[in-house]
């Protein structure tokens, strides 16, 4: 049966276009391969290259036609032993059944009418029980960072850590201290500063199913490496169907430390926080920070593990447990309270903290969430407290558009409407770079004051 | 200030020579390695021109990149490798799967975007990967796969096993940063990786003449001490040639090494480039002189190793394995809408 030739698409949004010329005349013999017509896309004119071998039987648009629609056939094409009578039975194309001139190719209909699937919700188990009468540890996060790794790489040989200074150097700022002398320069890997080189090489490594510990020597450098996290590590599960994924942890300090001015003092929690594919941790407390990073080594997936240089020194309560793991994606209750609720993360719960004491002399029991995980993120937790409160503030150390209290906001207004007495209020650092001036630094960055004064706003004292 | 006479800076201390290697002269096939390699190479030609033409039907969209007269490479570096080495490349990607021996129905039905893709639909011309086949993608960004393969090398010496990652880039990804951060590393760390730089004379439409400063890109890891041979990429002979001494290179201990392999593809950059940055006849010369098909195909009938018949029962089969493909491409559902939501976490 002769074969229609049919308008190509020759670009991704191209869907009709000119016929300019014809190369070849009806009775000419193509070969695969032959430039037969010349096409004006959207984009530029393009050769049109015959498929098939046999004779030009008939040429169906002329040259010149504008606007001919993707799959309009344009001439036709006989086989060896077909003539010029045989062309009224290439009523389809033979072989490739394309669709109808305009219609759009995919051979079914897309599925509009069909009821998109809803995003599925995941559940989160509730932390572990700390038994009763379980010593308490006074750890400094520092410490605990270090536990947690070292506990892991006991535990698991594909574990291994890798960065800048990690190992004879002890760690910039000595979370790493110690493990080149437990587990040798094979598993705890000083690299060369290469912040994009060795995030691949990470993502990499993680893809054949090992599971690195990538410390960035604060996450400002890792601005260099973020298409690798983005556009690697995150998204190689959809990519490959769930064949493979990264289980990787991106770990180091974030966010201002003290007067080391703009490009080294940001809070990265609301960028990673924007993609699919990654989790993002963000602890406060050392006994958060030790079972969330443990967890965080575990988990199949790319892990944002958001750490905070002045929080390295303070020290917490730490249960004395062989296992002490935490779930990613659950918030924990630092104080539980009836009149307002404050949610922060990381540094910013120093705020929170130091406000809610504050708070009580003036009579205003206030509920802190320490939301722990910015993604997948616990609005459960953070709703069931606002139904309770009727008031929330959210405090964080990042710049203020398109901040994660920005979303929670958006989050409870949208879930929990009904239930506020106020609007949401949400305290972030200033929409300025940071200053290197102590003065101006200070007024950068959230304070205690301005919690105060937006509790009293929403419960209008 | 001090008078007494300044010691002269100490000369840097090197971590020893660069090591100077030889290309190899190309290996003489024998009869059956070079019916594989003619079997091998046409499927990829026919497969290509199949997906060039479902893409032409509007039944793949998005970008499209052919692999078509670079054949010889991914051909001739396969037939070097062992069980468990890796393969990881850009978005021309086609015809490594191919190489890998990954099924053409699953490449065919992810370039269509239906479910009985090797990504589910989810992935792409761009974006497929087999686990199963040791194919690592698939990658679309120009040097991304750079870093990722030398992971991939790194991941091999950490489990202290003999596997290779074999890592392609074209001359365009090889001006990318992480390109030269990749070769520091792996040339520290002795990683077994051999970095093929498909050299085919043009990044999109920028010829390397007026992208790059260092134009021998087997020479472009010289800082890291690595060494680097030219190849003539359009012969398969010589390419396994090179992939033997690579793959011996890397499996002995030495580090990573660079294969240039110079070769050209036919079609534009992707299937909407109208490839006006070189001439008709630079196109026709590569064709009718160096294709590496058809240089196979010469020497079966030379050598009398394939009868015309013969070479007509080989095209059959690969033209009906095609045509199977293409079939199942077109009429394979489109992934369930449930699809959307899952494989983002694990």
């Amino acid at each position: 049966m002769p074969i229609e030739i049919l308008m190509p698409a020759l670009s991704p949004t191209m869907e009709e276009g000119n016929l300019s010329k014809w190369l070849k005349n009806e009775g000419d013999k193509v070969a695969p391969g032959d430039v037969i017509a010349e096409i004006e896309t959207d984009k530029a004119t393009m050769e049109v290259e015959a498929v098939d071998e046999g004779t030009l039987g008939k040429i169906l648009i002329a040259a010149g036609s504008e606007g001919v629609k993707v799959n309009t056939p344009i001439a036709v094409l006989l086989q060896e032993g077909e003539s010029a009578g045989d062309i009224g039975k290439a009523a389809a194309p033979a072989k490739t059944e394309a669709p109808a001139a305009a219609e759009p190719a995919p051979a079914e209909k897309p599925a509009a009418a069909a009821p998109v699937a809803a995003a599925p919700k995941s559940e989160v188990a509730a932390d572990p029980d700390v038994p009763a009468g379980t010593e308490m540890v006074s750890t400094t996060v520092r410490e605990a960072l270090r536990d947690a790794m070292a506990e892991e790489m006991r535990r698991d040989a594909d574990v291994f850590v890798m960065g800048e200074e990690v190992a004879e150097y002890q760690g910039a700022y000595k979370i790493t201290q110690g493990l080149l002398q437990e587990f040798g320069p094979q598993r705890v890997v000083d690299t060369p500063i290469t912040e994009h080189g060795f995030a691949g090489v990470g993502v990499g490594a993680a893809m054949t199913g090992l599971k690195p510990i990538v410390e960035f020597m604060t996450f400002n450098f890792a601005m260099q490496a973020i298409d690798q996290i983005v556009n690697s590590a995150a998204k190689t599960l959809y990519m490959s169907g769930g064949q493979m994924g990264a289980p990787i942890v991106f770990r180091g300090p974030n966010g201002a430390a003290a007067r080391v001015a703009a490009q080294h003092s940001q809070d990265y929690g609301a960028w990673y926080s924007h993609i699919p594919g990654l989790k993002v941790v963000q602890p406060y407390s050392a006994a958060d920070a030790k079972g969330l990073l443990k967890a965080a080594i575990r988990d199949p997936n790319p892990v944002i593990f958001l750490e905070n240089e002045i929080l390295y020194g303070h020290s917490f309560d730490v249960p004395k447990l062989d296992d002490f793991v935490l779930p990613i994606g659950k918030a924990r209750i630092h104080k539980a309270g009836k009149d307002v609720t404050i949610v922060s993360w990381g540094i910013g719960m120093t705020y929170a903290v130091k406000a809610e004491a504050e708070l009580a002399k003036l009579g205003i029991d206030a509920e802190i969430i320490d939301l722990r995980t910015i993604r997948p993120m616990d609005l459960d937790t953070i709703i069931a407290s606002v139904k309770k409160t009727n008031r929330l503030v959210t405090v964080e150390e990042g710049f203020p558009q398109s901040s994660v209290g920005d979303f929670i906001a958006n989050q409870v207004s949208r879930q929990a409407f009904d239930y506020l007495d106020a609007p949401v209020i949400t305290i972030a650092g200033k929409d300025v770079p940071m200053p290197y001036a102590a003065n101006l630094e200070k007024l950068a960055l959230p304070n205690v004051a301005e919690v105060i004064e937006a509790v009293k706003a929403v419960t209008y004292r | 200030m001090a008078t007494a006479a300044r010691k002269a800076p100490a000369k840097s201390k090197s971590n020893g020579k660069s090591p100077n290697l030889t290309p190899p002269k190309p290996l003489d096939f024998t009869k059956e390695q070079d019916l594989a390699a003619y079997r091998q190479m046409l499927l990829m030609r026919r497969f290509e021109e199949k997906a060039g033409q479902l893409y032409g039907m509007g039944f793949i969209g998005g970008f499209c990149h052919l692999y078509i007269g670079q054949e010889a490479v991914v051909t001739g570096l396969k037939m070097s490798l062992i069980d468990g080495d890796q393969m990881i490349t850009a978005y021309r990607d086609h015809a490594h799967m191919l190489a890998m021996d990954m099924s053409p129905r699953g490449v065919m039905a992810e370039l269509t975007g239906r479910r009985g893709g090797y990504s589910k639909g989810k992935g792409g011309s761009m974006h497929m990967f087999s686990k199963e086949k040791n194919f690592y993608g698939g990658h679309g960004i120009v040097g991304a796969q750079v870093s990722l393969g030398t992971g991939l090398a790194f991941a091999n010496r950490y489990r202290g096993n003999k596997n290779v990652s074999v890592t392609y880039f074209g001359d365009g990804a090889a001006n990318q940063g992480q390109v030269y951060e990749s070769f520091n590393m792996a040339a520290l760390w002795k990683l077994p990786v051999i970095y093929v730089i498909e050299n085919n004379r043009y990044a999109m439409g920028t010829s390397v003449t007026r992208s790059s400063a260092e134009t021998d890109f087997s020479q472009r890891g010289l800082s890291f001490r690595i060494p680097g041979i030219q190849v003539d990429g359009m012969d398969v002979r010589a390419v396994k040639a090179a992939g033997d001494l690579a793959t011996e290179w890397c499996r002995s201990g030495n580090g990573p090494i660079i294969l240039e392999m110079q070769t050209y593809r036919y079609r534009g950059h992707s299937m909407s480039d109208p490839a006006k940055y070189r001439t008709k006849e630079e196109v026709q010369k590569m064709r009718s002189e160096h294709d590496p098909i058809e240089q196979v195909k010469a020497r079966l009938a030379a050598k009398k190793w394939a009868s015309e018949d013969d070479l007509k029962a080989i095209d059959k089969e690969v033209r009906d394995i095609v045509a199977d493909a293409a079939d199942f491409a077109q009429t394979d559902p489109e992934p369930d809408v449930s699809e959307l939501w899952t494989d983002i976490l694990v």
